[in-house]
């Protein structure tokens, strides 16, 4: 079995954070935007997105840091959800859809990988905005994509699903019916779930498609805890249609507007002094 | 308020319309019922289930005919739900939009309104000819190509209610797409291709036309399926238009035996789906 670890970059959890973090992360700081301190884990360099012959992405260039929460908002339609749909080249499912340009992970451009890109998504987990649970019980949700690519004792899928659903802040609530069929549970449940089952294959770097879009704001409130709570292992990008949450859980924040980077920069500074007219007008609400 | 009258009006006459439409055919199917239950019934007794078709004037049962029937359906289900499935697996999630897809779909469209008396000539210049004889594999085959068609039109459906979100889901984990298929699409919609596997079977239960031309019939115990095979709709067929009396009652106790067993069958696919909806 070939090892998906070539995109690791050695933040294996649930190891202690190793020396590879970036130093701001470690003092619990938000990073001075300007000058990053580390290299970033995602480097995207004139990223273009075609559906058919509609260009949807022109050209975007951005950083997305280690253990940062990156937050990508905008109106409708302005792309966010497609560059994050890059990301793991879950596009690639549907025929027409193609994306040009450079995503570096780890010094290698991920869009022109020739291997087996399951490898990639095993390193790259994605959450969506309606919650899917798969139809089978809740155990049988997490073990799944972990069985894909490690061959676990029944001991340690157990001790291993328990960890994920403990993560996800899910496992008080279903310890008790982990062989329910995962499609019982409540929607914010299984959007937890959801999380739970992506976190569970250890990936490097998560994505998260509005993840709280479809859920009740007290649901709302427990994932949007949960994802500051895994900024400490992962890296997180976050596509998001609501300012508030973009503010209130991202570290960075990126406005994009008719398929172009408009501007990304440190979250607090983007909020209160944007530098660009337009991303102004957005978080004031004149448009969009 | 003119509007308004006019609109009752029209309301009133297309319900009523429909009532009486509904009404037309459930008159017709409870008078089968009926006839069916009326002649049929009080022939239903313990010898039927053990004794084959007997010479006219002796006793006997249906027992080869029914026994035959089950087998002869029970292969022509086996050979033929296993290919549409498959098929209809390709037409849901590989052939979606490309031209070979379309070209499969619209074929399947076509057997699946071919006459069955149609399927069964041509069974019988395929395999009975060049075999030499009747047997009960040319019965089978002929089934399976009426099974085929009904079973690649449901998976492919219930396969396509499947969302894609879903599939995304399962291939976002790293999971190949073979795995998604199997593991995530199959599991969300067997209720439903078990369904079309039903309705399948229960199709082919009542089949006579297919069977003439293939497994011709037997009235001797068998279970020979190289030879002419004993079959439930080939003994209606002959002994209903037969002279002798307790041959007309077998036949009648056989129409009613086949359209229950149908009905039971399209009731258990019913509750399938439902089942599937509560879920």
């Amino acid at each position: 079995m070939e090892s998906p670890g070539q995109f690791s970059t050695g933040n294996q959890p649930p190891e202690p954070a190793s020396s590879k973090v970036p130093l701001h992360a470690a003092a619990g700081i938000p990073a001075k935007k300007a000058a990053p301190v580390a290299t970033p884990k995602v480097e995207i360099r004139g990223l273009s997105f075609f559906y058919g012959k509609y260009k949807a992405l022109h050209d975007i260039d951005m950083d997305i840091h280690d253990r940062q929460i990156t937050a990508f908002i905008g109106p409708s339609g302005c792309g966010k959800s497609t560059l994050l749909r890059t990301l793991n080249r879950i596009y690639e499912l549907y025929p027409g859809q193609r994306a040009a340009g450079k995503i570096m992970i780890g010094g290698r451009n991920l869009l022109e990988r020739a291997d087996d890109v399951n490898l990639l998504r095993a390193k790259v987990g994605m959450v969506f905005q309606k919650p899917t649970p798969f139809p089978m019980s809740v155990q049988d949700n997490i073990s799944f994509g972990v069985q894909l690519y490690e061959r676990l004792s029944r001991p340690d899928l157990e001790v291993r699903v328990q960890w994920a659903l403990e993560k996800a802040a899910l496992w008080n609530e279903v310890k008790d019916k982990l062989r329910q069929d995962g499609t019982a549970l409540s929607g914010g449940q299984q959007q937890r779930l959801c999380i739970a089952r992506a976190v569970a294959v250890k990936p490097d770097i998560l994505l998260l498609d509005e993840p709280a879009s479809a859920l009740d704001p007290l649901s709302t409130q427990k994932i949007e805890q949960l994802i500051t709570e895994l900024k400490k292992d992962y890296t997180i990008a976050i596509v998001t249609h609501n300012m508030q949450q973009a503010a209130r859980v991202s570290d960075y924040t990126a406005f994009m507007y008719l398929g172009r980077l408009v501007e990304f920069g440190d979250t607090k500074k983007l909020f209160t002094k944007p530098a660009q007219q337009q991303t102004e007008e957005y978080i004031t609400g004149r448009f969009g | 308020m003119n509007l308004y009258l006019r609109r009752r009006v029209v309301n009133r006459v297309g319900l009523t319309l429909s009532i009486l439409a509904t009404l037309f055919g459930l008159f017709w199917l409870v008078w089968l019922l009926w006839t069916l239950f009326g002649n049929g019934l009080r022939w239903i007794r313990p010898s039927l289930f053990f004794e084959s078709t007997p010479p006219p004037g002796a006793n006997g049962g249906l027992a080869n005919a029914i026994v035959g029937s089950v087998i002869l359906t029970i292969a022509g289900v086996g050979i033929g739900a296993p290919a549409g499935i498959l098929a209809g697996t390709y037409l849901a999630e590989f052939g979606r939009a490309s031209r070979l897809g379309a070209i499969v779909r619209f074929v399947n469209d076509i057997l699946l309104s071919a006459p069955s008396i149609i399927i069964g000539v041509f069974i019988y210049g395929l395999i009975v000819l060049r075999v030499g004889h009747f047997s009960g594999w040319a019965g089978a085959v002929a089934l399976a190509l009426i099974v085929l068609p009904v079973v690649v039109r449901t998976t492919e459906n219930m396969m396509r209610l499947v969302p894609d979100s879903l599939r995304e889901a399962a291939a976002a984990l790293g999971a190949p797409s073979w795995k998604v298929t199997i593991v995530i699409v199959y599991r969300s919609a067997r209720p439903g291709i078990l369904t079309g596997v039903l309705l399948g079977m229960a199709r082919i239960s009542g089949e006579t036309a297919p069977l003439l031309f293939t497994a011709l019939n037997n009235q001797f115990w068998s279970t020979d399926m190289s030879r002419p095979f004993p079959n439930l709709p080939a003994v209606i067929f002959q002994f209903a238009m037969s002279p002798y009396e307790d041959w007309q009652h077998l036949a009648w106790a056989g129409a009613l035996l086949i359209t229950v067993t149908i009905l039971v069958i399209n009731i258990a696919a019913r509750m399938l789906l439902k089942k599937r909806g509560k879920a």
